[in-house]
């Protein structure tokens, strides 16, 4: 894709638009439609959109390849300590209540932020992974041969 | 009407490169079709992960493999029947159904209201969708992440691995 002047112009712009979207999505989705899986996909594809567009290696520089892999494991072990928190707490496991007890419905809040950035993480990088795992195993191609 | 047309396309083209970019317009469509039926988070995943992100794949994939779809031998008519027949089954089973946003419909009348109800009580966010997903089932959540992050340690394992031993050799 080295001659795609107007594709990678436009992709520039989008790709922090996108993210912005996602991230809106991801901190938002205790008001509006969405949540952590949809906010991860979308980050996710802002990423992959980058890779298309400027190729694998560009994409690499920003989020290299160990990175979206051991991240992913993030998520699901802050997801799992909100739960272990509530225990240490004298809670039910994944009882927000624990967070502040004072402010039941404070507690839920956060409880819930936590949770669906624990599923935001983990999707967006595991989308990132797979997307690195097929891409890099594909040969580059010309325009002329798809 | 749209999703039908694209699918018999998608059906009889033997490209499979226009194959892939008419399933991400059907994801697409589809995606439209949620928007419309007032499910707005199913259709931003039905955009990002159908109509984006599996596209990607299904491209990655097909770059590693061959472009042309092979030509069967052997007759149609026994696969064909099957699809019809399978698919006239669930039309009738929908037949059942109530209608689309029917008031007194079972899903309308038990747990659905209980937590239209309590969820704004119990932790005062308006969205109910995010308070049973994050709160009320949270196991089930967890689970699910764990499932996506299952799934990604699998295909990375697999793809990566497999390059890793050929460096080797």
């Amino acid at each position: 894709m080295k001659h795609h002047l107007i594709l990678k112009v436009i992709t520039k712009f989008m790709v922090g638009v996108i993210v912005l979207f996602g991230l809106y999505v991801q901190f938002h989705g205790d008001y509006s439609p969405g949540g952590g899986f949809q906010a991860g996909v979308i980050i996710a594809a802002a990423f992959i959109l980058y890779g298309i567009v400027m190729g694998l290696e560009n994409v690499q520089k920003v989020m290299p390849i160990w990175f979206a892999q051991k991240s992913a494991a993030v998520g699901v072990l802050l997801y799992a300590l909100t739960g272990v928190f509530s225990i240490f707490f004298g809670f039910e496991f994944l009882n927000y209540y624990a967070i502040s007890p004072e402010h039941p419905k404070h507690g839920q809040h956060y409880g819930i932020i936590l949770v669906e950035l624990g599923v935001g993480i983990t999707v967006t990088f595991v989308m990132i992974a797979i997307y690195y795992s097929f891409a890099g195993r594909t040969p580059r191609l010309d325009d002329k041969e798809w | 009407m749209v999703l039908v047309t694209i699918a018999i396309m998608a059906l009889t083209l033997k490209h499979l490169f226009a194959v892939i970019m008419l399933s991400g317009a059907f994801s697409l469509v589809s995606a439209m079709l949620f928007v419309v039926m007032d499910a707005v988070d199913v259709a931003f995943t039905e955009a990002a992960v159908g109509a984006g992100v599996s596209t990607v794949l299904m491209l990655a994939t097909m770059a590693l493999t061959v472009r042309v779809q092979k030509e069967t031998k052997r007759p149609i008519i026994f696969p064909l029947a099957v699809v019809c027949l399978v698919g006239v089954l669930l039309i009738y089973g929908t037949l059942d159904m109530p209608n689309f946003g029917t008031f007194d419909s079972p899903a309308q009348l038990h747990l659905g209201s209980t937590y239209l109800s309590i969820t704004y009580k119990d932790m005062g966010i308006p969205n109910v969708v995010t308070g049973i997903l994050a709160s009320y089932r949270g196991y089930d959540t967890l689970g699910e992440t764990v499932v996506v992050l299952t799934a990604g340690l699998g295909v990375i394992l697999l793809l990566s691995g497999l390059k890793g031993r050929k460096d080797k050799e």
